[in-house]
């Protein structure tokens, strides 16, 4: 394969990942909270990366799974303290993401992590970094890891689908039902973790959060079906992914930001045109909607 | 070690620093009440494409112009956020989260040109993304200096309005204080905190400056003159200590030490807290446990309501 | 005598440091309809999530039909407060009501065509049946509450706690949602329903329970439900709800 088509393919699958991922996000109400374990993930890789010294996948996936649970933990501790959701995240991941970039600055500097790069993700580089695999043959690395948190985000989306289902819309129900619901949200929890994880070299800790909302966030403007904001929500990540890449190329500037701002573009059309709940529709109809 | 400390360049920015986290530790209390911990951080990330294209104006850094670009995406962000959670079914969190990653990649996309094209490396505005006190020249440092003081002087004045403002709005509209115009100078106070903070703490990190401290002088106090009093001085002692502590290693980002010290005075606010601390409160829940296991013992073991 | 299915034996609970639950006991009897009153801040709500293992409890014993509640489950439904969920979810009134299938359907499996039947047959029960493909947030209050009350039917529990079913809903949803709750007791089913109006609480149900932190009085409908007792339970507050009361009593 070309060297752009790997880029293309690798952003396609951080879009479709992010945006199934990013569909239960939204719908449970803990979108900053996603912004919180893409930022805290940082403090996993790197120290996953001081204790076994080397930055491989395995490794990365495990620091970053057990960064997002500590996460999660942490603000759910706080928040028994009466401390407001809102301001136990902010504690959380400010403090753990500022304790990652100490470490990344002070002892392990020089070293293969840098917090540019940990920040804005460095997709150009990801086709140089190949590993041979049994039957494909040699692909990039961060496209394998890629593919496989694919296969698991979609494997625990369709075997508990229901389960996803009621624990978002109504928690208290699903437990009265003898859905574990607590263990249901860590589970989720690790999803995103792992979703971040994989996308971290290719777009970074900020723009990951981009990926994982606002392809949701436009999906959930256009449908009143979850499994079609599912789909449409994996769509719009594809698209914005591939639109970043080409933005990107034009006015030659860095391709994970871009992919960002291509998310943007996807929600303002779909803020202004969804013939549901956009500007357009709103104002054709103002009545209607009043009413509904 | 202690060099660092006599030389006056240094001392000067160790006094805008301590300011800004006594500022940012006021406002933070404001914004804590509003219960706007989080938008303090989607406003902070908003600002960074203001930052570059302040700078594309007129092709240097200029502390006049880099805020005010700051300042006006800053508000852009606000607007948006507004506008989408107000006009469609998308919740506010889900709202911040966007506009905070959109606009912070659209700040990167003209990063990454600025910094492509002759010259852009020396501009120093990677600093703005972890912040750098050490790259502050005077103007700098005088410029952060009198705006962090015009937000406090301002809360200060507005002690009595403020307290009415955020606890008890119907009867400050009843008397007679416009609850827009509190608002927009909230905003506006919001603002200019965070983006003179950029410069020395970072779009990342610098929420975490209005957000800590605030929560921490919650375990000492339930009066929020004290809250206030508390919080300051807790941004203060994060500002000063985390750049001095930043100082020590060469290159070594600002931002992230001051948080460290926030936090750390958030932990020992935890635990020790006079209201509600942990040892505190585990205390009354075990004397409560206690009461409710005597009652047990005194009452009747007679179940009432038998039919 | 009718057999004890639920009791209760000094129950206790807190939110944060506030007591709100302090030594509750009461028995509940197979098939009786139970309204529980209170002031705002009684812990009527509480009561019911702690019942369910919603709320943790700080001290007590809870048998449903002699068992812990984990082995008594099965036959257990609950319908939450209605502002407890989000209406914009994407999902539609049949699919809501197919959810209360969701624990007897178990891991892995899909609900099947039997499965959304039991859901269809519940929402024309609840006069619901032309809305089944209806997004939720395009239902009326009262059309919510049906939904979740056709939910709870789909459960064919044998005891029922129900939170404010009739809170803000209009007067035809009322009287269905009475007239289900009349036919479940009929059934022989057991049904506990927090309940706000004190003016109806004569012709909804047959025992009532006064809840104010502890149950202050509890017993069939006719004996209990007196002046006496709702000062007791209001407090100071009652004076202008025994008025408010005998006024509207009068009005009708």
């Amino acid at each position: 394969m070309s060297y752009t088509a790997w880029i293309i393919l690798t952003a396609s699958l951080v879009g479709l990942s992010c945006g199934l991922v990013g569909t239960f996000l939204i719908l449970r109400k803990m979108a900053m909270m996603a912004d919180a374990i893409s930022h805290t993930v940082l403090l996993g890789i790197v120290t996953a990366f001081l204790i076994t010294k080397e930055l491989s996948g395995p490794h990365m996936l495990v620091g970053a799974i057990l960064a997002g649970l500590l996460t999660a933990l942490f603000v759910q501790g706080l928040h028994q303290f009466e401390i407001e959701q809102h301001a136990s995240i902010g504690i959380v991941f400010t403090t753990l993401f500022a304790v990652g970039v100490i470490l990344i600055t002070t002892s392990i500097g020089n070293a293969h992590l840098d917090v540019q790069h940990a920040l804005m993700g460095e997709i150009t580089f990801i086709p140089w970094e190949t590993i041979t695999l049994p039957i494909v043959g040699k692909v990039p690395e961060a496209t394998a890891l890629l593919a496989l948190v694919l296969m698991i985000v979609l494997v625990c989306i369709i075997a508990f689908y229901k389960e996803w289902k009621i624990t978002s819309f109504d928690p208290a129900l699903a437990a009265s039902l003898g859905i574990p619901v607590v263990f249901m949200h860590y589970l989720f929890m690790s999803l995103v973790s792992i979703t971040t994880v994989a996308s971290f070299d290719a777009v970074g800790a900020i723009m990951v959060v981009a990926m994982l909302i606002t392809p949701a966030a436009a999906a959930y403007l256009w449908t009143d079906k979850l499994s079609v904001m599912l789909l449409l929500s994996a769509l719009f990540g594809v698209v914005s992914a591939v639109a970043g890449y080409y933005i990107a190329a034009w006015i030659d500037t860095s391709i994970s930001a871009s992919m960002a701002f291509a998310t943007g573009i996807v929600f303002l059309i779909s803020f202004i045109g969804s013939p549901k709940h956009g500007l357009i529709a709103k104002y054709r109809r103002p009545g209607e909607i009043v009413a509904a | 070690m202690w060099s660092i400390l006599t030389s006056s360049n240094f001392q000067w920015v160790l006094a805008s620093t301590m300011t800004l986290g006594i500022a940012s530790g006021m406002v933070g209390c404001l914004a804590y009440w509003k219960k706007q911990s989080l938008m303090s951080d989607a406003l902070a990330h908003s600002a960074l494409p203001g930052v570059i294209i302040g700078f594309l104006v007129i092709g240097e850094k200029n502390i006049i112009f880099l805020i005010t670009g700051a300042a006006v995406s800053a508000l852009v962000g606000a607007f948006f956020i507004q506008w989408i959670q107000s006009s469609t079914r998308i919740t506010e969190d889900t709202a911040m989260g966007m506009v905070l990653s959109i606009f912070f990649g659209l700040g990167i996309m003209l990063l990454t040109i600025v910094n492509r094209s002759a010259g852009g490396n020396q501009s120093g505005l990677d600093s703005f993304i972890f912040g750098q006190a050490a790259s502050m020249v005077k103007l700098d440092v005088f410029t952060m200096l009198i705006l962090a003081l015009v937000v406090i002087t301002i809360i200060f004045i507005g002690f009595k309005e403020w307290k009415l403002f955020l606890f008890d709005p119907q009867h400050a509209k009843g008397l007679g204080l416009s609850l827009s115009m509190m608002n927009v100078i909230y905003t506006l106070i919001l603002v200019t905190t965070i983006v003179i903070g950029i410069q020395a703490v970072g779009v990342i990190l610098i929420a975490a400056l209005l957000i800590i401290p605030s929560v921490s002088a919650r375990y000492w106090t339930n009066s929020f003159h004290y809250m206030l009093i508390l919080s300051a001085l807790f941004g203060g002692l994060s500002g000063a200590f985390g750049t001095y502590l930043s100082a020590v290693g060469k290159g070594w980002p600002t931002g992230p030490f001051i948080v460290v010290v926030a936090a750390i005075l958030f932990i020992f606010s935890l635990l020790f807290g006079k209201e509600k601390g942990l040892l505190i409160t585990w205390f009354e829940q075990y004397l409560e446990r206690k009461r409710i296991g005597t009652t047990k013992q005194t009452s009747t073991i007679g179940t009432k309501g038998v039919n | 005598m009718a057999k004890t299915v639920l009791k209760v034996t000094n129950l206790s609970a807190s939110y944060r440091k506030n007591t709100v639950l302090d030594n509750v006991n009461f028995q509940i009897e197979e098939g009786s309809l139970t309204g529980i009153v209170g002031p705002n801040g009684a812990g009527k709500s509480t009561l019911i999530k702690t019942l369910l293992h919603l709320h943790p409890s700080l001290t007590g014993k809870i048998d449903f039909y002699g068992l812990p509640f984990k082995k008594a489950k099965r036959v257990i439904g609950y319908v939450p407060q209605r502002g407890s969920v989000d209406w914009d979810f994407p999902t539609n009134a049949l699919d809501v009501v197919v959810m209360g299938l969701y624990g007897q359907i178990g891991w892995l499996k899909r609900p099947s065509r039997a499965h959304r039947k039991l859901a269809y047959e519940a929402l024309e029960k609840m006069d619901m049946a032309p809305y089944a493909d209806r997004q939720i947030s395009q239902l009326s209050g009262g059309q919510q509450q049906r939904v979740f009350l056709a939910r709870a039917l789909v459960q064919d529990a044998e005891f029922y706690f129900m939170d404010e079913p009739l809170a803000g809903v209009d007067a035809t949803t009322e009287k269905a949602i009475m007239a289900i709750l009349k036919e479940l007791k009929d059934e022989g089913k057991t049904v506990m329903v927090v309940h706000h109006d004190l003016q109806t609480v004569t012709d909804y149900f047959d025992h009532v329970l006064f809840l104010n932190r502890t149950v202050k009085e509890h017993g069939l409908t006719d004996s209990v439900f007196t002046k006496e007792n709702i000062m007791k339970t209001y407090g100071g507050k009652m004076q202008r709800i025994v008025e408010g009361g005998s006024h509207v009593v009068h009005s009708n």
